[in-house]
């Protein structure tokens, strides 16, 4: 029994061996790479069917994570074709490091930053301010360095004359979406997400207030210089700011660009 | 000195040159740049997570030698039925993906379970985004290695001693103090530091529990981590090159121990 059981294990290595190579064989003819804001997670992936439609052959390849983060692959050289981001900032910085494409630098939406509570919190959280107050113990929010809904936060905190006091409080996030998680599991007291993260949960989390004294939250898109889909890349961020994409992104929350 | 503007030697002689040899200038060499950029990278690092991934390591290194010690022994001496599920359960943590566990860890002691809101209504307590979430983190991915070196540690001492000590009127404890535990003690030891090692390296469940927060809950690991996302490469390069040479000193006693042992 003992060969034929080494031949079976032979098989199977060698299958573990080919299968991906014709899987790959497979690949339709162009992957699309699109790295976006985590608050875009949603809408996009909602969007993406209509677009694979209009090209067929065309696979569109989401990579959703905080746009410092996004922005940071793509520096050491990440094969990605359109970058959209949930602030400014961080696409000049990708522009001042000729990562991405100035001339095809386009707004697709805007949105706003909330102050978000646990829905059966009994805190006493109307406002910026009460995140001083010594009950609250811990205020998700993304990391200020790599997420631009964290920066905003921090602005914000700041203009308030409040962030010395909170900053000790901060539980950092890797992206938007897991301050969202932390305060809809209840482990943070409060916590800071876009407006359109927190609609979709509204059994899990309350919106206390939409904040400002922050920059305006803008989402600009723009095409990666090393990107090798340039004219299919194009095409997306025509198609985010047609009247169908544009619809989609507005029933989801997000305002004109 | 506000308002005078410091040349970049000037600056150097400051930070990194001790005042008396400073006071020296005959004996003191032009610094040159690249030194100077290190200097300053050393100088930005905050060096709280490596403190606090000492702390972790060992607190979670001693909690995981006292339960491994027990469980090493109940599966290698003792008939107790189901001891091989038992074993396996405590082994799963070697090769299930740390997301799970933190995701365990969270539902367990999160403030929503039964446990993590008994813990909050009575001692004002949470073990979520606080360093002790990572000590429970790290013992639970440490406790595997304990377990597998005392229990063969244990199944390898000679019976016929423990047999001899026992016609010598001691107690069981006594043996197990006298004669079993100093014969395993090389093996178990070997585990206990490739278990700190371990401990030491815990990143992913750790982070979903205690969260990276600055000065409260970043360990090395997670230090490193926020440090590459930001694009800081030089402060994670440091880090690196520490947290490497850190576990490679605790691997060679541990490889030390175990030649020991079998020699």
């Amino acid at each position: 029994m003992k060969p034929s059981v080494l031949a079976l294990a032979r098989r199977a290595f060698l299958a573990a061996l080919v299968l991906p190579a014709a899987a790959l064989a497979q690949a339709p003819a162009a992957t699309l790479t699109v790295s976006a804001a985590a608050s875009l997670t949603d809408v996009l992936k909602e969007l993406a069917p209509a677009f694979e439609a209009s090209h067929p052959g065309t696979t569109l390849r989401y990579n959703f994570a905080a746009s410092g983060v996004l922005i940071q692959q793509i520096a050491q050289g990440a094969p990605v074709d359109v970058f959209i981001s949930a602030d400014t900032e961080t696409v000049d910085r990708g522009i001042a490091q000729k990562l991405l494409d100035p001339g095809s630098r386009r707004d697709i939406a805007a949105n706003q930053l909330a102050l978000i509570v646990p829905s059966g919190a009994t805190l006493p959280v109307r406002g910026l301010a009460d995140l001083a107050r010594p009950e609250v113990r811990r205020v998700a929010m993304g990391k200020p360095a790599t997420t631009p809904a964290g920066r905003y936060a921090r602005q914000a905190l700041e203009a308030g004359q409040l962030w010395a006091s909170v900053e000790g409080k901060v539980v950092p996030a890797d992206s938007v979406r897991q301050a969202l998680d932390y305060v809809a599991r209840g482990e943070a007291d409060a916590g800071f997400v876009f407006r359109t993260d927190a609609a979709p949960h509204a059994d899990k989390v309350r919106i206390v207030g939409i904040v400002d004294g922050h920059t305006p939250v803008r989402y600009p898109a723009a095409l990666v210089s090393d990107g090798r889909q340039k004219a299919l890349a194009g095409d997306f961020v025509a198609y985010l700011l047609s009247p169908a994409a544009q619809g989609v992104l507005a029933r989801h929350g997000f305002a004109k660009p | 000195m506000a308002g005078v503007p410091l040349s970049p030697t000037a600056r150097h002689a400051i930070c990194s040159v001790p005042r008396d040899v400073a006071d020296d200038t005959t004996v003191r060499r032009e610094p040159d740049k690249e030194t100077d950029t290190m200097w300053q990278t050393l100088q930005g690092i905050d060096w709280h997570p490596v403190r606090l991934s000492l702390q972790v390591a060992a607190i979670a290194t001693a909690v995981a030698l006292v339960a491994g010690l027990a469980l090493g022994w109940l599966v290698a001496r003792t008939r107790l039925p189901g001891r091989g599920v038992l074993e396996a359960l405590c082994m799963l943590p070697m090769v299930l993906p740390p997301t799970v566990l933190g995701y365990g860890i969270l539902v367990l002691m999160g403030r929503q379970s039964a446990l993590g809101a008994w813990l909050r209504a009575h001692f004002d307590y949470t073990i979520i985004f606080h360093w002790h979430g990572a000590v429970l983190a790290s013992a639970v991915v440490a406790l595997p290695l304990v377990l597998k070196s005392a229990s063969a540690a244990f199944a390898g001492v000679d019976r016929s001693l423990e047999a001899a000590a026992r016609t010598l009127r001691q107690s069981r404890w006594s043996v197990f103090l006298r004669v079993t535990l100093p014969l395993a003690w090389p093996g178990i030891l070997a585990g206990t530091l490739l278990a700190f090692a371990r401990a030491m390296g815990e990143f992913g469940a750790s982070l979903m529990v205690a969260g990276s927060i600055p000065n409260q809950t970043q360990t090395l690991s997670m230090a490193i981590y926020d440090a590459v996302q930001a694009g800081q490469d030089d402060i994670a390069l440091v880090l690196v090159i520490l947290t490497s040479a850190l576990s490679t000193a605790v691997l060679l006693a541990s490889n030390r121990l175990f030649t020991a042992r079998s020699s």
